[in-house]
């Protein structure tokens, strides 16, 4: 039954993935691992998708994750199992209106969480940095190490970390461009 | 029902028209919500955001649950989010349907080739960011570097981490506030 164990990995995704859509990513690079529904270059390219059309982040990574596994049924039930928890849990808190974020059990808990998620969104960065900025098959194939590095990738890497520093731009302009410098260079 | 139908059609185009989502969203909240509809203050909204952050999931669809939770109840918290959620499941569905059939094309490929290479960069700055935001002392530092290591290169489930670090957090804070 492909679709309830596609609710039950966003139900998952949803209940852990704490701070919003990119905090996602480290889930669904697990469920790529276990399950193989989708390969890790894909997520990525989801990802880029899912920056430059308008919504959330989480819930169009959902809905490309669950059209990819089972088509439309598939981003149905990967979009319901994402926002469940969080309905639940916030009509709780809503129903109780207690300041949540103020309770000091709550502030201790977030103390800790906090840096776990940046380690986690670490993590699924290096996963994308493998696929997108080195070549790790080519030096399996040749043994030679320079053969790891993309250079092309690392140069425009390192010039979009930099103007990323200096111009706080939307997201989707970075895309486009690296999409054209793409093109240009052929990457 | 009227009240549940504009929830879904006002959040529906909060949906729509933001792109990025968190933060990216909050000129629009604060646009749709406070000003045109007057459903929240200024201040219910931040609070709703600030609870939205520090719960599971993914904020904007905390925060249409808060709100549509206030007007009605869950009826109403179910009909904003359906509202959210409604754009990115078309517009999500007809890339994913097309996209398989553009893919194979060399100028999509080169073009992906080099957005790749910028979703590493957004991911690293994103990471860059939160590392000065979140890791505030030692164990922070500590928590940081074995979660992601863990991840990274040992295939532990993120949700451990998660369980780990909150754990660690709230028996850290107890031993402090004892000791004092």
């Amino acid at each position: 039954m492909i679709y309830l164990q596609i609710f039950i990995e966003f139900f998952k995704t949803g209940l852990f993935a704490i701070g919003g859509g990119l905090a996602t990513l480290p889930f669904l690079q697990n469920i790529s691992d276990r399950f193989g529904w989708f390969t890790s270059q894909e997520l990525i390219d989801m990802l880029a998708i899912s920056e430059s059309t308008p919504g959330p982040i989480g819930i169009n990574m959902a809905t490309y994750v669950g059209y990819k596994t089972a088509h439309f049924l598939g981003a149905i039930f990967a979009v319901i199992g994402e926002v469940t928890p969080s309905i639940i849990i916030i009509v709780l808190i809503a129903h109780y209106y207690m300041k949540f974020n103020e309770h000091p059990k709550v502030a201790a808990a977030f103390y800790g969480i906090r840096p776990a998620v940046t380690g986690l969104i670490g993590a699924a960065g290096f996963e994308v940095a493998k696929v997108s900025l080195f070549n790790i098959s080519k030096y399996l194939h040749t043994h030679n190490i320079l053969d790891i590095f993309q250079v092309k990738s690392l140069l425009l890497f390192a010039v979009i970390i930099f103007l990323l520093n200096k111009y706080q731009k939307h997201p989707i302009y970075f895309l486009l461009g690296a999409a054209v410098i793409g093109i240009i260079f052929k990457f | 029902m009227k009240e549940l139908w504009k929830l879904f059609i006002t959040f529906c185009r909060m949906g729509a028209f933001t792109f990025g989502g968190g933060y990216a969203m909050l000129p629009m909240i604060q646009k749709e919500i406070v000003e045109k509809n007057k459903w929240a203050t200024e201040e219910e909204v931040m609070d709703y955001y600030a609870i939205g952050q520090c719960t599971p999931g993914i904020i904007a669809i905390n925060t249409a649950t808060f709100i549509g939770f206030k007007r009605k109840g869950i009826s109403g918290s179910i009909a904003a989010t359906a509202g959210m959620v409604f754009p990115s499941l078309v517009i999500i569905t007809v890339i994913a349907m097309y996209f398989r059939q553009f893919q194979d094309y060399a100028i999509v490929k080169h073009a992906f080739g080099g957005i790749r290479v910028a979703v590493a960069a957004l991911v690293a700055n994103t990471v860059l960011k939160m590392l000065k935001k979140s890791v505030k002392d030692s164990l922070g530092l500590l928590i940081f570097g074995a979660s992601f290591l863990a991840v990274a290169f040992l295939d532990v489930s993120p949700i451990i981490a998660v369980v780990i670090s909150a754990t660690l957090g709230i028996v850290t804070k107890e031993v402090r506030t004892g000791a004092k």
